[in-house]
């Protein structure tokens, strides 16, 4: 194709502009000055050992996992319900179906979290890690969807009736023909909706009553100025861990594609 | 399952094994999502929900929040920072986009997606975060600046603003931007475009008149994702504005939670969701008119 050096330079010029703040992560997360400001005054590890010591970022942590692997787990079953049927039948209400699990991605999170607060609340429910759950599988679940349909789409029919001309029940097709083909697929929703529900705030923060989950906890140091640097090593760290997550997610997705023999369009979304 | 089908029935057991299938999923939407969106929408139309009576209903809830002199307010920024951060961010990522589509070779691109996606994966708090450390007072901008000696006092201009809240947005929802754009793109028949310069048109005519109109239902579903998450943004207007610039989220959540006042939270939420709807549908329209105006 065309060779355009300005539109190039441009096109630099902007991932530098994207990754500009996450860059500065390490920066700060190393330099010896509870001040984040320049100029630099030397190289610390102690931000990571401060972050390291505190005994409610590790509660935070353990909660947030929790939630994550529960979401994650759930969202992903839902997903493969919801896939697996849009993808294979036709029925009546299929696109209002279809329109109401995906509604989270165009709900603005307050509101959905107000809802269910008023609704939860309502009926007695005591805010929890459980409440918190409920919320993260509806935030994830359309990414779950939508994931899963490409991988069901690009199953080859003629597999499965195969399957069932040489006698296998449906039951069987599904656990040794279509299971292991979308298996990357489940993979890397399982991921996806880790990470989502790892970084996600206003359900947490709305929806925790007074269990702190890692967002939340991170939101609260932002008012102690003094504690800012070890956010940052913290900040630098899960930035790390996100990445590496999102390789193996990225990973398995194209190698689900390679099975399935389709044409690789990229990106997750 | 499906007793009452007796006639069609090939197609009421395909009908009836999707729902089946689909019901766990539908099920949980529809009561956790659905009964919840119109609890809100019944609290809305309550008439005084504090102290747990509702006498009937009304519809003088909304008549404060569309004639409240701080509603109209809080609303009107809410759209303004929301529809600069998507006019911003849609401009920036076109280039982006069509870079990536057209100047990269087909290998290369799934590398230049992953470096694309990558920052929108990582912590949005801590990314909000870092602007605030960027831009404030005694920031990495001031300081920065201060220690090259350009500057000898903190440019105050650029902390704590709705300036400051639009490029944090902007930076936020970047990504969302360019994938839409790429994809529609990608679609483009190669071919159109040889075709339009072989009949003479120069590049920059051809972009204008077969690319960019081709192009267009990536742009609208780029303006509606960037659109509809910034206008509920609850996080930058917290920690980029201090609190003192609030936009939609934040009243809700002070009417909700902070005042208790349910049914007043919940006419403002019902408003936000019409002008989330209103403001998609009127751009799903503009776009069905521009095609319509080109094909002519």
């Amino acid at each position: 194709m065309k060779k355009s050096p300005a539109l190039k330079t441009y096109a630099i010029a902007y991932l530098i502009f994207l990754y500009a703040p996450i860059a500065l992560l390490p920066i700060f997360a190393f330099n010896d000055s509870r001040v984040i400001a320049f100029p630099l005054s030397g190289f610390t590890t102690s931000w990571f050992v401060e972050m390291w010591n505190d005994q409610q970022l590790w509660i935070a942590f353990k909660n947030s996992l929790t939630i994550a692997v529960s979401s994650a787990l759930f969202s992903t079953l839902l997903g493969i319900f919801g896939a697996r049927a849009t993808t294979r039948y036709k029925f009546p209400g299929k696109g209002g179906i279809l329109g109401l699990i995906m509604l989270p991605l165009v709900l603005p999170e307050m509101i959905m979290s107000m809802a269910l607060l008023v609704i939860l609340i309502g009926m007695g429910v005591k805010l929890s890690i459980f409440t918190i759950i409920i919320g993260h599988v509806l935030i994830c679940t359309p990414y779950a969807v939508a994931i899963l349909s490409s991988a069901f789409q690009s199953l080859d029919r003629s597999l499965e009736e195969a399957a069932y001309d040489l006698g296998e029940t449906p039951a069987s097709t599904f656990r040794l023909i279509i299971l292991p083909l979308v298996m990357p697929g489940i993979i890397s929703s399982l991921l996806i909706a880790f990470t989502i529900s790892l970084d996600e705030f206003i359900v947490a923060y709305f929806l925790g009553g007074n269990q702190t989950v890692l967002s939340v906890y991170i939101f609260g140091q932002f008012r102690f100025p003094q504690r800012v640097p070890s956010i940052m090593a913290l900040g630098f760290v899960l930035v790390c861990l996100s990445i590496l997550l999102l390789t193996i997610a990225e990973y398995f997705r194209r190698r689900g594609i390679a099975k399935t023999g389709a044409k690789d369009t990229g990106g997750f979304l | 399952m499906d007793k009452g089908n007796s006639r069609g029935r090939f197609r009421d057991t395909e009908a009836a094994k999707g729902l089946m299938l689909v019901s766990p999923t539908a099920l949980y939407a529809t009561l956790l999502l659905a009964a919840p969106l119109f609890a809100v929408v019944v609290y809305s139309l309550m008439i005084d929900s504090k102290t747990g009576a509702s006498a009937g209903f009304t519809f003088n809830n909304y008549i404060e929040v569309w004639t409240g002199k701080i509603y109209q307010a809080i609303m009107l920024r809410s759209l303004i920072v929301s529809m600069t951060v998507t006019l911003i961010t849609v401009l920036l990522a076109y280039p982006v986009a069509y870079f990536v589509s057209f100047g990269v070779s087909q290998q290369r691109k799934a590398l230049w997606l992953f470096l694309i996606t990558i920052p929108f994966w990582t912590s949005y708090l801590i990314r909000v975060f870092m602007w605030k450390v960027i831009l404030g007072y005694n920031g990495v901008i001031n300081s920065g600046l201060m220690s090259l000696g350009i500057i000898d006092e903190p440019l105050t201009v650029i902390n704590y603003s709705v300036g400051s809240m639009v490029a944090t947005l902007a930076h936020a929802y970047a990504p969302f931007a360019i994938l839409p754009i790429f994809v529609s793109l990608e679609k483009i028949d190669r071919s159109l475009l040889e075709a339009g310069q072989d009949l003479g048109e120069s590049k920059f005519l051809t972009f204008w008149r077969v690319t960019l109109p081709l192009s267009m239902p990536g742009v609208i579903a780029a303006v509606l994702i960037v659109f509809i998450p910034t206008i509920g943004d609850y996080v930058t207007p917290e920690l980029i504005g201090g609190g003192k610039i609030p936009m939609i989220a934040n009243m809700i959540e002070v009417k909700m939670l902070k005042q208790n006042d349910k049914a007043m939270g919940s006419a403002i939420a019902v408003t936000a969701m019409v002008i989330v709807a209103a403001v998609s549908v009127l751009f799903l329209l503009l776009n069905k008119r521009f095609l319509k105006g080109q094909s002519k």
